[in-house]
């Protein structure tokens, strides 16, 4: 395998730090991942315990988020980076940005799992939230992998998925409203259920916009706020 | 919850508390210092041209001055290792200690100083010579005249410079003949050869072409392992890219020295972050 663009400095030092910076992100994105995961299994399992240390874990994620913009900051200062360096450094600032803010999403399920715990079981609609929370889960992981092998046709691929999770969300919703309206006596359940929906359709906008700033480190363009049809050009084009 | 302070191996096992304390980055003061300038005035004639500086130069790691034409700092530089001796009407007060000696002392043997504190120049200045003689030269002044011996510490200062590969086919030939940036890093093989405690780097890239310049900055990088560094240079992101500490000097007085990291991000002083946003009036 051809060494990456980013390790082929003269300077060993400069690309020690990139790729350093790099595993960081990774390292964030890993520990990010596994907040979903547990905050959705805490939801299920009405597991309080568990919802609580997700909560309590958030500072690690925010502590890894301050400590990868310092070393940007670091890097900028000192190396003056170019072209595809100061794409990926510049990809790196926006997508700690949004691995923090998918943190703070896992830290609002876990929260609302505190909450349901308290309260009698209640299935309706949980097997729905937790197919999407896999769902959910799926793209930020393909996000990552796909900033992982700086991988612009991966990376499309995972954006394309957003799609997917709003027309589930969707329906989440409908069902949501449903069970209310059947019942008013559950809605302050169902609205603890809404709100964790909601912050997994937001982490699947998130994972979207990681992917969208790994097209932009590979091929130089800027992606966001465009149709998947002109994204899909960019990529396979050229 | 013993399966949350367990590192996953997502995280790549990062302790996220160990964080905080790479953050602060090193401080002069947290290694061994090599040298120490202590209330340095310098005089050309009645012109003062450094005004009391005191700083540490920490042991084994690059420190660059920087500053405008004229701020003194190739002056501060060649006081390290008593260059300024050579000009007429010089006169120096104060002390630099060098591992706790104080280098103006009377009973100081300059040439033995200058063996432990080599220096390299702004245009590299290889001798007339073969290659391989102006690596050696130095060694046969101190005394060393056995081939063999002679052949190895060739061979091994060339290969601290990252130059071995370049010309170990032709070490005879003339020195003249390597192109600015090989001739710069055979000046820094003749000056690693006599093994010095401290390198002084006086504007060492500012006649190389970037690629050279890049090549200087990552052999000493290197150097820095082995060696004490101090670096003049007019090029701030150079001394933001090879430097740990650095001082910036302006008029003859020293305004800030500190962590490299900390003065390109956050300079303390006004001057410094005029500098080097190139506000400068």
């Amino acid at each position: 395998m051809n060494t990456p663009g980013y390790k082929s400095h003269i300077s060993s030092q400069f690309n020690a730090e990139l790729e350093d910076v790099r595993q960081r992100v990774l390292a964030m994105g890993g520990l990010v991942e596994q907040q979903i995961v547990d905050a959705t299994h805490a939801l299920m399992d009405r597991d309080a315990e568990r919802a609580a240390e997700v909560a309590k874990n958030d500072y690690k994620v925010n502590g890894l988020e301050v400590f990868i913009d310092d070393e940007c900051a670091r890097i900028l200062a000192r190396r003056q980076p170019t072209a595809s360096d100061l794409r990926l450094v510049y990809a790196v600032i926006k997508t700690i940005t949004d691995l923090e803010r998918i943190g703070d999403e896992a830290e609002k399920i876990a929260r609302m799992a505190m909450d349901l715990a308290q309260h009698d079981r209640f299935s309706e609609g949980m097997l729905e939230v937790q197919h999407l929370s896999r769902h959910v889960t799926q793209m930020v992981h393909d996000a990552l992998d796909a900033f992982a092998r700086m991988d612009a046709e991966a990376a499309f691929a995972a954006a394309r998925e957003d799609q997917a999770i709003d027309r589930e969300y969707e329906a989440l919703m409908r069902q949501c409203i449903t069970f209310m309206m059947e019942d008013p006596r559950t809605i302050r359940r169902v609205m603890d259920i809404i709100w964790s929906v909601r912050a997994l359709e937001r982490i699947g906008d998130h994972a979207k916009n990681i992917a969208e700033y790994v097209i932009y480190y590979v091929k130089g363009k800027d992606v966001r706020h465009v149709s998947l049809e002109a994204m899909e050009k960019e990529v396979k084009g050229g | 919850m013993s399966g949350v302070q367990t590192k996953t191996p997502l995280t790549h096992g990062i302790d996220i508390e160990s964080l905080e304390r790479e953050q602060t980055g090193s401080r002069v003061d947290d290694g061994t210092i090599a040298a120490e300038v202590d209330g340095l005035n310098l005089f050309y004639g009645a012109k003062q041209a450094l005004r009391d500086i005191s700083l540490r130069v920490p042991e084994k790691k690059v420190t660059a001055f920087i500053g405008p034409s004229g701020c003194g700092k190739s002056t501060l530089l060649r006081c390290f290792n008593r260059m300024n001796d050579l000009i007429d009407g010089c006169r120096i007060e104060g002390q630099i200690r060098l591992h706790g000696k104080n280098i103006f002392d009377r009973d100081v043997d300059v040439a033995i100083l200058r063996r432990r504190v080599g220096m390299v120049f702004q245009k590299p200045n290889p001798f007339p010579k073969s290659i391989y003689e102006n690596v050696a030269y130095g060694l046969r002044l101190a005394g060393q005249s056995k081939k063999r011996e002679l052949d190895e510490i060739v061979e091994w200062a060339l290969k601290g410079a990252a130059l071995w590969d370049e010309v170990k086919d032709r070490l005879e030939d003339s020195a003249l003949g390597l192109s600015g940036g090989q001739q710069q890093r055979l000046v820094i093989a003749r000056a690693i050869a006599i093994q010095p405690d401290v390198i002084l780097l006086d504007e060492p890239c500012s006649a190389l072409d970037p690629i050279s310049t890049l090549k200087v900055e990552e052999l000493i990088n290197e150097l820095k392992n082995r060696y004490t560094i101090v670096i003049v240079t007019h090029n701030m992101q150079q001394a933001a890219r090879v430097s740990d500490f650095t001082a910036f000097m302006y008029m003859g007085d020293l305004v800030e020295f500190g962590n490299t990291d900390q003065l390109f991000t956050k300079p303390k002083q006004k001057q410094t972050e005029d500098y080097i946003t190139g506000r400068y009036g």
